[in-house]
């Protein structure tokens, strides 16, 4: 076991993190701006909300890319780790107490939700702008996927942020978040398989 | 070597679970745009008259979007707002809006639908109907078409006689059993059910009566001119 302080994410995967983390942020206040009747009326430059969400959304989309370009091998590890389930993995999913990796199975199925929704929004997102200019685009569920695609985000965001900044037992993986280390027992105890050695 | 033979189910065999998941989801996101709607509308059939319990006027609850297209929504001051009802006709109008509540006074509950995908169910319109107020006016044979103001520069939109004189048009100051919302289009704005929102102008100021039917605001980027629910604008065609 590990004393002191263990490396837990790289500045790549920490660079990652937060840029998603931003963006989704500023879209998340800027899309509400457009989506709740009283933030509407409130603010009402609707024409002007749209085009700072819609040109945050490509630059979120293109920060991402460029990271994800950036950390090359890198990141192409960290994807595998998230990719491989093992059998403790799908234990730990029934409930039951069983070491885990560096990502335990619930972080690996909210990073996975998390980059496929990327996805989705930027294509809902897409379609709704070029929708507005040209029937060819236009579904009648595009606004439901992208408003769907938020509730579950919004959802997610919340257990993640219970769990990062509440939760006594596990607030203490937001150092990891920051500045990259955690405590070795803190490590060992909730990802025994990744700091036991 | 007499390795033993890797058993096909091994449970303990890492499994690459986490690019199904990811596929998964995203091949299930993008076919909703297909079975999306229908989804939801079965889904807020329950939510929507708790959410509109619990956090009315905040969360969209009944499903409206408030749309505008200009810097500010328009205010309505019934001290100076009136209704003009001009172009082709014999007697031009100036209805304030007491003027316009003392005309017979109709009620209809219809079903507002928005081009991008949302529906508003079972709204409770309260009003005058379009027709009473033209005859008033007296449009003359030359005038095939109406043109509609909204005080929301530069919004304008169109309606040939004969759609405007379907049986269930009517201008509404009434929504849901109060005077029309702001963020509706108070006082008073367009409701012609059969067709999508962006012909339902709000914030009215004006109507002529003119000799064709134009592009109104959205015609101009791209939406059809006959708006029909379900039969324009690329859906049921």
């Amino acid at each position: 076991m590990k004393a002191g302080y263990v490396k837990r994410f790289s500045p790549v995967e920490r660079l990652l993190h937060w840029v998603n983390a931003a963006g989704f942020l500023f879209l998340l206040v800027t899309g509400l701006i457009l989506y709740l009747p009283r933030l509407s009326m409130l603010v009402s430059r609707r024409q002007l909300i749209q085009s700072i969400h819609f040109w945050g959304g490509v630059g979120w989309l293109c920060a991402l890319a460029v990271v994800v370009l950036l950390g090359g091998r890198r990141l192409l590890a960290t994807a595998r780790e998230l990719d491989s389930f093992d059998g403790d993995d799908l234990r730990w999913l029934r409930g039951r107490k069983v070491p885990q990796g560096r990502f335990n199975a619930g972080q690996k199925i909210n990073a996975i939700l998390t980059a496929a929704f990327a996805i989705l929004f930027g294509v809902s997102g897409l379609l709704l702008w070029f929708g507005e200019q040209d029937t060819r685009y236009r579904f009648a569920s595009t606004v439901i996927l992208h408003d769907g695609l938020m509730y579950i985000s919004l959802f997610l965001l919340v257990g993640h942020l219970y769990l990062t900044l509440i939760h006594p037992a596990t607030r203490h993986s937001l150092r990891g978040m920051t500045l990259g280390t955690v405590r070795g027992e803190w490590a060992t105890r909730h990802h025994a398989k990744w700091n036991s050695e | 070597m007499d390795a033993p033979p890797v058993t096909e189910h091994d449970p303990e065999q890492p499994r690459r679970y986490g690019r199904r998941l990811f596929l998964a989801t995203v091949l299930g996101g993008v076919s909703s745009l297909y079975w999306g709607k229908a989804a939801w509308d079965h889904v807020t059939g329950v939510v929507s008259p708790v959410a509109s319990a619990v956090a009315p006027g905040i969360l969209p609850s009944g499903g409206w979007r408030i749309y505008t297209i200009s810097g500010h929504m328009p205010v309505f001051d019934p001290a100076t707002w009136r209704l003009k009802i001009g172009g082709l006709v014999e007697q031009p109008l100036s209805l304030s809006y007491d003027e316009l509540r003392a005309l017979p006074r109709v009620h209809q509950v219809s079903t507002f639908h928005c081009v991008t995908g949302w529906t508003v169910d079972n709204v409770h319109w309260g009003g005058v109907r379009l027709k009473d107020v033209l005859d008033h006016a007296r449009p003359q044979a030359s005038g095939h078409a109406l043109r509609f103001v909204s005080m929301e520069v530069p919004y304008v939109d169109y309606l040939t006689m004969p759609q405007a004189s379907q049986h269930d048009v009517m201008l509404a100051y009434e929504m849901d059993g109060k005077p029309l919302p702001q963020e509706h289009g108070a006082p008073v704005r367009l409701i012609i059910p059969e067709m999508y929102g962006y012909k339902n102008v709000k914030w009215l100021e004006g109507i002529d009566v003119v000799p064709r039917a134009g592009n109104g605001y959205w015609e101009n980027l791209g939406y059809d001119r006959d708006a029909w629910v379900g039969r324009s604008n690329g859906y049921g065609t």
